[in-house]
């Protein structure tokens, strides 16, 4: 083979790519889009999850929107006190620290305590689910178990255990977007050291709800009587209020609905913690928790 | 007058087992009325009816006890006489909650005085006829029940040429549009000319399917001396014929745009059962109180052709019928493609009731749904041009955006990719979901 051809070929695509090489370069230099280096800094500071928990599309956008546009410093969650306490530092802020908060599922129907109504076999979507004859659950209110949440978790905190979800807080970072996924609003954000919950959302009354789960908010107020405060009826239905301890933890015993249960705080809320026992027929109400539902 | 071989036929479609032989030969038996009626106030498409009577109330057969709540929307009559039990929600169809009227019948069954037909429609206005219409609450009987006097008044930049009468029921186990047709030729053409009138449309197409010879008779019979611009059109048995946009294309050659209506095309459907209501309306002056609905299935004793009052409960239809001779393993709410699964009898009859299925546990499987294997059955099954087993991976990764540049919302919900798709994957059941969620993300920018 002539020698020639190896040389000429090697010389055109060596030409080219010089060609090309310093036009990038050029361009580079002269083209360069000037960047805020306060924002590459943020950039640098935010843990990089890109969950979207502070509303914008992502950790870049956000450290955009808190250098250039003035928004919150406090938005992310899962950066937590640290990120907030840097990003405040950076931004010559006040940084005001803020409780953790994780995600609770407010249901503990679980397939042995809660029947199902009819056999689904569609898409396994929480959303799909709901559409088929108002979900397969007896309680119009009580956790699908189809997963939505917990395909959109970015930290694999949601774990189904018997047909209900459970959130672990210790992985949990606060992002909230199960929170929006869950078609029947069964997830709540509360302050990690709180440990006492009200795990159902049935607002229907006590009877309808004896007869569709066995750990449900019957309304009995019974919460109400011992814990006092820490307690508050929405119609049928006991919510916890957060802001006010609950001094009297008898009530987790006492609950006559079973759906008060106490965890440590790393523990995922899970009625296993008050074992039900088959409890005498109590002709009151008793209690539960929620969320508004669609 | 003709009846000839549609020229066209649409691309796609599927050929299921029909079973139309269980109900097909029954003829229309009337339902006793039954102890209580639940009358839901959402009975068609767009916003549901308001309530005008309150608990205690004695109403008359036809006596309005849900208005019209805006332009989109059909009044609701009682359906017999009686006493007002409740006012409140109960479960629908649809798997939700929707007002409802419960009415406990007085026995009389007393027509509330006062309606008055037009005997003669033919001189009468326009405006008048659809008045009537709209007064009877009628809604397109088919199955989407779209009020049927906005149907009727097209905006005046778009005429109307072509009436299509669909009567091609390709819904499988479905005979309630076919007994009708046997039975009510003479009425349902009477129908068709009131509403061709008050279209001024030109040209009538009477669209059946070839498996009802009977039905294509019994209409011939009815429109003999009709013009030359009315004609029967037999349609090849295929599903979905029955569905507006391969209607029209078969009958008329013309194609609905991407996202347009029928009116589009200058073409109006109307389903019999509807044209029979109309016909009801403007010569008798009754309002929209009853339908037929076919009770069928295996699992039925005695599958029967039901002409019942509207707000009868499922259970009681099912009584009427002989009750159950063997397993139930899913109960429709309408036909085996496009009906509603339910999860009991606890739901009440609508005008749009067309059927209330029960398949026998041999009949139905549950499948589980396995990875597309791009084989492209859905593709040629698809009487919209869809590529369901592309949009349903986009949707299922949700990516809606994506899944609304390749036309979601043109599906028509008829579910053939399903019934072709060898993976079992749940494509209609992917669609509608997706359809939900870019229809809201349409309505939050438009609100924006």
């Amino acid at each position: 083979m002539d020698i020639n051809n190896i040389l000429i070929t090697s010389g055109a695509i060596g030409g080219v790519g010089l060609t090309c090489g310093t036009a990038l370069a050029l361009a580079a230099k002269f083209l360069a889009v000037k960047e805020d280096p306060r924002v590459e800094a943020m950039d640098e500071i935010l843990p990089g999850a890109n969950c979207g928990g502070c509303g914008f599309a992502g950790c870049a956008d956000y450290a955009k929107a808190v250098v250039l546009d003035g928004a919150a410093i406090n938005l992310c969650a899962p950066g937590g006190n640290e990120v907030l306490e840097l990003i405040a530092e950076a931004m010559g802020q006040e940084a005001s620290a803020e409780e953790k908060r994780v995600a609770v599922v407010m249901c503990a129907g679980d397939s042995e305590k809660a029947p199902r109504k009819h056999l689904y076999n569609g898409v396994a979507d929480c959303t799909a689910a709901a559409a088929v004859a108002g979900g397969d659950k007896l309680c119009k209110y009580g956790c699908l178990g189809y997963g939505s949440c917990a395909r959109v978790c970015p930290s694999g905190a949601i774990e189904f255990k018997n047909g209900v979800a459970i959130v672990h807080p210790d992985l949990c970072i606060s992002c909230s977007a199960c929170v929006r996924a869950c078609p029947r609003n069964l997830i709540k954000m509360v302050p990690v050291s709180k440990t006492i919950h009200v795990v159902c959302s049935s607002k229907d009354k006590g009877p309808i709800v004896k007869k569709a789960c066995q750990v449900g908010c019957i309304g009995c107020r019974m919460c109400l009587k011992l814990a006092g405060d820490a307690f508050e009826m929405e119609g049928f239905l006991a919510l916890r209020n957060y802001d006010i301890p609950v001094e009297n933890e008898l009530i987790v015993e006492k609950c006559p609905g079973k759906c008060i249960v106490k965890c440590g705080a790393s523990e995922a809320p899970s009625p296993e913690a008050t074992e039900p026992t088959p409890s005498e027929p109590s002709t009151e109400p008793a209690e539960a928790t929620t969320e508004g539902q669609t | 007058m003709k009846a000839t071989k549609a020229k066209f036929k649409f691309d796609g479609g599927i050929h299921p087992a029909y079973h139309k032989e269980l109900a097909r030969d029954r003829a229309i038996e009337t339902m006793p009325i039954p102890a209580l009626l639940r009358v839901s106030m959402s009975q068609h498409l767009g916003a549901p009816a308001k309530p005008l009577v309150k608990k205690g109330d004695t109403v008359k057969r036809g006596q309005c006890i849900g208005e019209a709540a805006g332009f989109i929307s059909a009044a609701v009559h009682a359906p017999t006489s009686g006493t007002i039990k409740e006012v409140g929600t109960a479960p629908t169809a649809m798997g939700t909650s929707a007002a409802f009227i419960a009415i406990e019948p007085d026995g009389e069954d007393a027509w509330i005085e006062g309606l008055e037909g037009i005997a003669d429609w033919q001189n009468a206005d326009t405006k008048a006829l659809i008045a009537k219409v709209a007064a009877a609450g009628i809604a397109g009987m088919g199955g989407a029940g779209f009020p049927t006097n906005v149907k009727l008044s097209p905006p005046p930049d778009k005429p109307i040429d072509t009436l299509i009468l669909n009567g091609a029921e390709c819904e499988p186990y479905l005979t309630a549009d076919h007994r009708l047709m046997v039975e009510h030729a003479e009425q349902i053409w009477t129908g068709c000319q009131i509403v061709r009138k008050v279209l001024g449309a030109k040209h009538v197409h009477i669209a059946i399917e070839d498996n009802k010879p009977e039905a294509i008779a019994a209409m011939e019979q009815a429109m003999e001396g009709a013009d030359d611009d009315a004609s029967i059109s037999i349609l090849k048995t295929e599903y979905p014929q029955g569905a507006e946009k391969q209607q029209i294309y078969a009958t008329t050659g013309r194609e609905v745009p991407s996202g347009g209506l029928p009116m589009d095309v200058g073409c109006v459907v109307e389903n019999v059962g509807t044209t029979l209501a109309v016909w009801d309306a403007v010569v008798n002056g009754k309002p929209l109180t009853e339908r037929v609905t076919t009770v069928t299935g295996m699992p039925v004793s005695e599958p029967k052709n039901v002409l019942g009052r509207i707000g009868i409960p499922y259970s009681d239809l099912l009584d009427f019928c002989g009750g159950l001779k063997a397993d139930v393993a899913k109960i429709i709410s309408g036909g085996p493609m496009m009906g509603l699964a339910q999860p009991g009898l606890d739901a009440t009859t609508t005008k749009t009731t067309s059927g209330l299925l029960f398949l026998a546990p041999q009949e139905t499987q549950t499948f589980r749904s396995m990875p597309c294997i791009a084989c492209g059955r859905c593709v040629g099954a698809c009487p919209m041009y869809l590529v369901p087993a592309e949009l349903s991976q986009m949707l299922e990764a949700e990516d809606y955006e994506a899944a609304e540049e390749l036309n979601v919302l043109d599906c028509i919900e008829c579910g053939c990719c399903a019934f072709a798709c060898p993976a079992h994957r749940p494509l209609v059941q992917h669609m509608k979901q997706g359809k939900s969620k870019v229809m809201l993300k349409r309505r939050q920018a438009q609100k924006k």
